[in-house]
Order: structure tokens, then sequence, then C-alpha cells
């Protein structure tokens, strides 16, 4: 039997009906990675209000009109003003001052548990996608384990033994977010690991640890980078959780989380008082996870949205 | 509805299937893809029109436009295709619905996908069966054993209660062309449907076909790429490239006879059973053109290894009567050269 | 009985699983025994002791109120399915028309306020959304309460009305998770070729919908709902604080408080143990409803 000349071929298809996002690119180019998310207009905004926030974080005490615990007990739980644009607390210390000043706190304790669980989920993850075999199935095990507990009870657990306080906070957080980081990277790992380049480098005899750094790694990345963006969104969350329940930063350090636990006492009188802080956690998480989606699209555009919520 | 029976292929008879001036577009993000360029031809009753060509030649799209099966967010199709005398292009969507099944039967490329995976292969056959008319669940399932049992399927009983997973590829097209001819169809489109399939269970396939076909006297559409499959199966042949039909006839004069250099380049892809096993076929230099940018002149022109003037380049060369077949129907060929060849 | 083979090796995957939570749950009894009680036993043997406790049931005494951690779980236990399992409720009742809608429609209007009160819906804390939603009706509106718990043997209209704030509360989060989720398994299993063969057949519309799509989309669906229940259970921690809902979340965290870790260790366990038991769930579920699973 004799095939017309296009080997393989298979009949036309109608184009789908979604325009296909574009190929993963197999080693992500940062420029080229830029200028697509900047073609998404979602992501490319999320992105600005993050820098917005982190600028604020960083140069919070210039920016804050008023000092964190500045009282002043004639402004008691007052509305709303140009003074006052959040409208002010139950000592009259001025909410939006106290808002900048929080985001330090939460991006502090977001980033860090974030960068504790990427280097040490990952590393989980490449030695067990690497070398497979009873180190995959020890890690992994472990990680299962792990992962079978609810994220935030986890943490809860993980402060209540060894006390409150941002530092034991960011070790709680990033210790729950270990396996999911470990998962994704062993996934991309064992997607990469067979390629054809890899095993030729081997063949060549290079180390494993320049086949790790020179080609595993930089393959298995664009997971990984999504799933950074994703988790910084469910950490800011997590501290805010912790925080909401006395066990992060001690009052009267400013924080979103312990003035949503004050506000909530006086929501009836002052609804600034804790819708303000909510606002702002929404607003960083919700750019956080829009981002992720975008860098998604981009990096990884066959993820599925499997993972999405994992971490709740 | 059944289909009236016909001893022979009587093109005298009214056509089951007229297609005039068929267009496909499709909103692609690269623009417009014109996919399906003013295609016109008849099926008649127990016919066999083979549409042969490349991928992307606009084979299926052709047929998935005829039953509406295009998104219809993307598509636009124009032109008319009278089934038994009613247009499929207008026809309300509930009526076409029930033209489904029953007016045409269809059979797809890959029968690992084009089944259900979680229904049971009876279900999947009964629920055609029940969509058109008042059937008992019994009666239904009776008919789902008898139609296993008609496309050569071992133990018909058993297999109405298995699922697709539990079936080979072949036994499962089986079940597909089952499916296709549940309602005795007064057409059936077969898009690729023995593709996938190894040699020995794609023969059967076609035989079965043509059996069904010459019990039922359904006119038969089959799409493929496979000459060997048009040479063994087809009345009539039509060729398409770049949504075009560039050359049709019956099967001795488009493959004895080929006019159009597309159609003497795709047999000259034959393999020439005495030559060398180890040569390559010959194949056509270059890619079929993207439909988002057709040449304006002979949509071949681009490959083309006879081009000659100007006019190949500028004008498209309209699909023109070349000879006369045996049953005296015409053999049309869209290029210029056949003019050249003449003159 | 494939189904049983099938359900034996989760319960040896799961074997492990537990064994490893006891050698953590030692850690925690040893600080806590040493630190209240002052006794010193090898890691070892703790563990041993409080695992064969624990298999029997008994997961030891509270440090506060002297009453066996079982028994206040078990006050406490019935509370917390109530919330989880009406935020479940609300999390599909949001999410599977709207996921649905937004599959069958997409780039359409609802498709765009779907997507944006889903990423809304996931990056909201559980906790403000409780005091927004306080603000909202019982402040405000003053509809409902703004919080409490009566047993619905006792007032059932009672018992609904504070059901309802924290059910929202925490079902919206899983629901927008869940929102997502269906709009890709639906778009997924719309693009399946099968669903192209039932139209072709001349199925009716809604029939190729149900049995076509929604049940090839369904799958997926169960496994992320278990999932779901499984985080909604804990979840509803916070929720439960803001709502003074007396459930396991308020026991683990007034035990936080108190620093009262049999009771937090019992909360943990069980938390944990309902998870993996949704997980076997999930699965045996799963296999009754794929066939290309039920019959392997």
């Amino acid at each position: 039997m004799t095939q017309l000349p296009t080997p393989g071929a298979t009949p036309a298809a109608p184009p789908p009906a979604e325009p296909l996002p574009t190929a993963a690119p197999v080693r992500p180019r940062w420029r080229e990675t830029l200028g697509l998310l900047a073609r998404n207009p979602t992501a490319a905004v999320s992105a600005v209000v993050l820098v917005l926030i982190v600028l604020v974080a960083v140069f919070d005490e210039t920016l804050a009109p008023d000092g964190p615990n500045e009282q002043d007990p004639s402004l008691q739980l007052q509305p709303p003003s140009w003074a006052h644009p959040f409208g002010t607390d139950e000592f009259g210390r001025d909410v939006f001052s106290r808002v900048i000043l929080g985001a330090a706190t939460s991006l502090r304790v977001g980033f860090l548990s974030v960068a504790f669980a990427l280097v040490v989920g990952t590393l989980i993850g490449l030695l067990a996608g690497f070398y497979g075999t009873w180190v995959d199935d020890v890690l992994m095990r472990l990680m299962d384990v792990l992962f079978a507990f609810p994220a935030v009870l986890l943490a809860i657990a993980i402060v209540a033994i060894r006390g409150a306080g941002p530092a034991n906070a960011i070790l709680a957080i990033g210790i729950v977010y270990v396996p999911i980081f470990a998962r994704v990277t062993r996934a991309s790992v064992l997607g990469v690991r067979e390629e054809v380049y890899v095993r030729a480098s081997r063949s060549v005899g290079a180390s494993d640890w320049r086949l790790i750094t020179r080609h595993v790694l930089p393959n298995a990345a664009p997971p990984i980078i999504v799933q950074t963006s994703v988790s910084l969104a469910f950490a800011v969350l997590a501290e805010a959780a912790l925080s909401f329940l006395g066990l992060g930063p001690r009052r009267p350090d400013p924080s979103w989380g312990l003035m949503l636990a004050d506000g909530r006492g006086f929501i009836e009188q002052a609804w600034w008082y804790a819708v303000f802080p909510g606002l702002a956690i929404v607003v960083t998480v919700l750019c956080f996870n829009l981002l992720g989606d975008g860098l998604r699209d981009v990096l990884d555009p066959r993820q599925r949205t499997l993972m999405a919520g994992s971490g709740r | 509805m059944s289909a009236p029976s016909f001893e022979k292929p009587a093109t005298a008879a009214a056509p089951v299937l007229e297609v005039e001036d068929l267009r496909v577009d499709l909103r692609t993000p690269r623009g417009t893809a014109h996919v399906v360029n003013g295609l016109s031809y008849t099926v008649g009753p127990g016919e066999t029109v083979a549409v042969v060509g490349e991928s992307g030649s606009g084979k299926s799209v052709s047929v998935l436009a005829l039953l509406g099966l295009l998104p219809a967010r993307t598509a636009t199709v124009t032109g008319r295709a009278l089934l038994q005398g009613e247009d499929l292009l207008t026809m309300a969507p509930e009526r076409l619905r029930q033209v489904r099944g029953p007016g045409a039967g269809m059979v797809f490329q890959d029968p690992m996908t084009s089944l259900n995976p979680v229904l049971t292969v009876g279900r999947q056959l009964t629920e055609g069966l029940r969509a058109h008319g008042p059937v008992s669940k019994a009666a239904a399932r009776a008919r789902a054993v008898e139609l296993l049992g008609e496309v050569g399927l071992p133990d018909p009983g058993r297999a109405v209660g298995r699922y697709p997973h539990e079936l080979s590829g072949g036994m499962r097209q089986r079940v597909v062309i089952a499916m296709a001819l549940a309602n005795s169809p007064a057409l059936l489109i077969a898009d690729e449907a023995t593709t996938a399939l190894d040699v020995t269970v794609q023969a059967q396939i076609l035989d079965l076909v043509e059996r069904l076909q010459s019990e039922h006297g359904t006119g038969v559409i089959w799409i493929t790429h496979d000459l060997g499959v048009v040479a063994g199966i087809a009345d009539r042949v039509l060729v398409m490239y770049g949504g075009r039909c560039v050359e049709d006839g019956t099967v001795d004069d488009v493959l004895e006879r080929p006019v159009h250099p597309y159609t003497r380049g795709l047999l000259g892809a034959l393999p020439d059973l005495a030559a060398d096993p180890d040569e390559d076929l010959a194949t056509i230099a270059g890619t079929p053109p993207a439909p988002t940018d057709l040449p304006a002149g002979c949509v071949f022109w681009p490959r083309c290894p006879v081009r000659g003037d100007a006019r190949c380049e500028t004008e498209q060369p309209p699909l023109a009567v070349v000879g006369r077949g045996g049953a005296g129907l015409p053999h049309r060929a869209a290029t210029w050269c056949a003019e050249r060849e003449a003159s | 009985m494939s189904v049983l083979v099938f359900s034996l090796i989760h319960l040896v995957r799961g074997d492990p699983i537990r064994l490893a939570l006891g050698t953590r749950f030692s850690q925690e009894t040893y600080d806590a025994l040493r630190e209240r009680s002052g006794l010193d036993l090898p890691l070892v043997q703790q563990y041993f002791t409080w695992a064969g406790r624990a298999l029997t049931g008994d997961l030891g005494v509270s440090f506060r109120s002297g009453d066996t951690v079982t028994s206040l779980i078990g006050e406490r236990l019935p509370a917390t399915l109530t919330l989880a399992l009406a935020a479940l409720v609300v999390a599909l009742v949001i999410a599977l028309p709207l996921g649905m809608l937004s599959a069958l429609h997409p780039r359409s209007l609802i498709d765009r306020v779907a997507t944006v009160v889903s990423q809304f819906g996931i990056s909201v804390p559980d906790f403000w959304l409780s005091i927004m939603l306080i603000l909202v009706f019982a402040g405000l509106l003053g509809w409902l309460p703004s919080g409490g718990y009566v047993p619905l043997t006792e007032d059932p209209l009672g018992w609904l009305q504070r059901l309802v704030l924290p059910a929202v509360a925490t079902g919206v989060v899983s629901g927008s998770v869940i929102t997502r989720f269906v709009r890709s398994s639906m778009l997924e299993a719309l693009g399946q070729d099968h669903v192209r063969t039932a139209q072709a057949k001349g199925v009716p519309t809604r029939q190729v919908l149900t049995w076509h799509v929604l049940r090839n989309a369904l799958l997926p669906l169960v496994t992320v709902t278990g999932v779901q229940l499984a985080y909604l259970l804990s979840g509803v921690v916070v929720v439960e604080i803001v709502f003074s809902w007396p459930g396991l979340g308020q026991l683990a965290y007034q035990a936080v408080r108190d620093r009262d870790f049999p009771v937090l260790q019992g909360a943990v366990l069980l938390f944990a143990l309902v998870f993996l038991v949704i997980n076997l769930l999930v699965d045996l579920l799963y296999s009754r409803i794929d066939p290309r699973i039920a019959r392997r």
C-alpha cells in the first residue's frame, strides 16, 4: 500500500478552537519570556503591581506618613479621611501607615519561606528524579507523608512546637511547601532525564553535578518558576493566617494578619480597620497568582491546573 | 428512514449528495485560513467517491463542514450541500441532528479516540439508534448485537457489554463503522477510516464496506491519502490540493491518465514493486500552501515541476473537462497544462 | 475482586505514611512529656507506647482539662464535618455551573466573569472573607447571626442560619479552585474525538454534553473534589475561630495556645487520617466510575 508523499502525515484537523499557546521553550530565554509576558496584559499588570508592593515594603518607613506606633488618643477609630485615608485604629494609630509597614513583614515571611521551600524542595526533587531507585523511593515517600498533612494545620503545629514568631512562621510555611516543590521538580527532571542530550552528555563522561546544573536543571526550570510564583501567593496567605491566629509577629509590630485579628473586634464600629489590611492581602496574593498563571502560559503551557490550590 | 437499494451503481439516479461551491474559512490566530475553496462534486447511490490529497489539503474539513461538525465560532461555511435534496448547510440545527445518522453516517480516523472510553460499546451503539425515533432499550440492544455481527465482530452478544479499551484497534474501528451504519445512512463518510489500522485489518474493513454498500446502496465518500485503497474501492476520484479540486474523474481516468501535474506527482510517488526496494519513494518537492496565504494563480504553481507561462502564476485555472471516461463521466482537471499540451 | 486488590495496595501504601506519622508525633510526645512531667523515656519506647494506645483509640489525656483526647475530638468532630460538607456543597454549587458555562462559552462574558471571580476567590484569605461576610450580613443587613452554634436537633432554623456564613466563607475558596478545574477538564473533554463521533450519530446536544462531555470531565473532578474536601476540613480551622464554631479547628487552636500537646497531636492525627481516608475513598470511587481502572 502506498502513502501520499507526506510520510507519517495525519489528515487535516480543524484548527483548535482556542489558539494554541506558544510552545514551551526548551530553555527559558529571559528576554523572550519577558517579551511574551509583556504581551499578556494581566500578568504584566500584576508584575508591575508586585514591583510597586515590593518597593513599598522596601521604603516603608519613608513612605508611611506615621510611625507604626504613633498613637493619638483623640483620634481613636476615626473613619477614613484625607489625613488618614484608611482611618485609625483603637489607639488612634494610622491604619494606612500600618498597612504600608505591614507589607515588609508579609513579603519577608513570604519570600523567605518560599526560598526555603524552593531550595530544599528542588534539591530533594532533583536527587529523587535524577538518581531514581531507592533514593527516589525514600525521599518521595517522605514527601508523601508531609503532604498528607493539611497545610495550615501543619504550619500551626510546627509553630506550636517551636513557639510563635516570624522566624518559626517562615520555617513552618517553608516546610509545608517543600513537598510541592519536590514533586514538581522531580516530575520535570524525570521528563528531561532520558532526553537524548542528557544521555549523550553522560556517555561522554560528564559528571553528575555538571549534568544536573548544565542540562537537567535549566530544562526542568519552567514549572518550578511557575510554582514559585503560585507558592508566594499561598505563602502570603499562610503568613496572614498564622499572624491572624497570633502565631506570627507579636503586637504591636504591624502585620496584616494581626491587624485583621484586632480589627475583627471592632467590625461593627470601624469597618475600615479590618477591610484595608485584608484588601492589601488580597491584592498581593491576587498579583502573585495572576503572574503565576501568566508565567504558566508562557513557560509551561502543558501544565494543567492540577496543582492549583494544592497548598490550601 | 431506509435507503432504497440499488443493484448496481446507477449514477443516472438522483444523487445522494450534491456539493456545490463549498467554501470553508477558519478564523485562526494567524488570520483567516481558506481551507476549502469552491468544491463541487456529487455522490450517486451505491457510488464510492475517493477524496485524495496530502495532509492539509482540506479533505477532512470539507466533510466535517457538511455535517456541521466544525466549531461554529471559528468556521464559516458557504455554498450548497444537498443531501437527498435537502441543503445541509442551511438546515435548522434540530433537522441537521436528525439527518446525522440516518442521512449521513461518519467514520473517523482514529479508532483509539473516536469512542468514548467510559461507555460500553453497546451504550454507544444504542445511543445512536435511540436518538432517531422511539426504540425500546431491548430492541436497540438487539439491533446493536446484530450490527456488531454484521461488521464481523466475534461474539457480538458479549461485545456489546465491553468497553472500548477492551477491544483491539481493528475491532474498535468495526464498532465505529457499526455506529455509522446503525441507522442505514444514505451516505457514509469515511475519513481516513483505515489509516490507523494494519494492512490485513484494512483489507477486511474495505471488504466489509463494499459488501454493506452493495446491500444497502449507500453512497460513500472515502477520504484517504492511500492510493492503494483508492484503486481498490473507488468508482470516482477527486484530487484535492490547497482546498480545491484539482482533478476528478473515474478511477481509471485519474489513476491511468492523470492530467494535473499534482496528480501525476502523486502517482509518481507510487512505489514500483519491481523497483529497487531501498530506493526512496518519489516525493513532490516543497510543502502545500498555507491556507492563510494561497497563491493567486494555480494553487500548485509554487511546487509545480512543469510550470510554464506567467498565467500559471497569476490566473487561476478553472476545472475544465479534459476527457470522458467509461460511463460517459467527465474527466476534469484544473490546470493550464492540458491546454498547453493540446496546443 | 479487582477493587479489593486495588484498595489493598492503597492500604499498604498508607502504612508507611502512618508509621512516619508516628515518628513525628513521638517527637512531640517526647518533648511534651519531658516538659510536663519530666519523663525521659527513650524515643522509640515513647513512640510504641503511644502508637499502641492510639491504635486502640486511646490518644491520651488533655493536659488542661484531664478529659480524654478521644472524647474531646468525638465531641467536636460532628460540627467540623457538618461545616466541611456544607462548604463542599457551597463550593460545588458555585463551581459546577460556573465552570461548565465558561467551558461551553470560552471567552464569553460569563467566562470572563468566572475567571475573575475564581481568581479572586483563590486569593482571598478565608478569615478575611469571613469578617467581610459578618460585616455585611450580620452587621449591615442583620440577616444572619455573626457566629455561634446550636445543635440541629434543638433549633433547625438557627442551626442553618449559623451554618450559612461559615460554609460560604470556606466554600468560596474551594469553589474557585474547583471552578477552574471544571472549566479546564470540560474544555479538554469537549475537544475529544468521541464527542464529535457522538454528534455525528445525531445524538441530541444535551445528551452529548451529559454523556460524552460531563461524564468524562467528572472523572478527574472526583479526585480534585476529594482533595478539596480534605483541605476544607483543615481550612475550617481559621473560619471556625472567626465564627466561634465549636469544631476541631477551634479545639486544635486552643490546644496550641494552651500547649496542650496530646490534644493537638490527636487533632493533627485525625486530620491526617481523614485526609488518607478521603484519598482512599476517592480512589475507590474512581475505580467504580472509570471502567479503564475497574477492569484492570
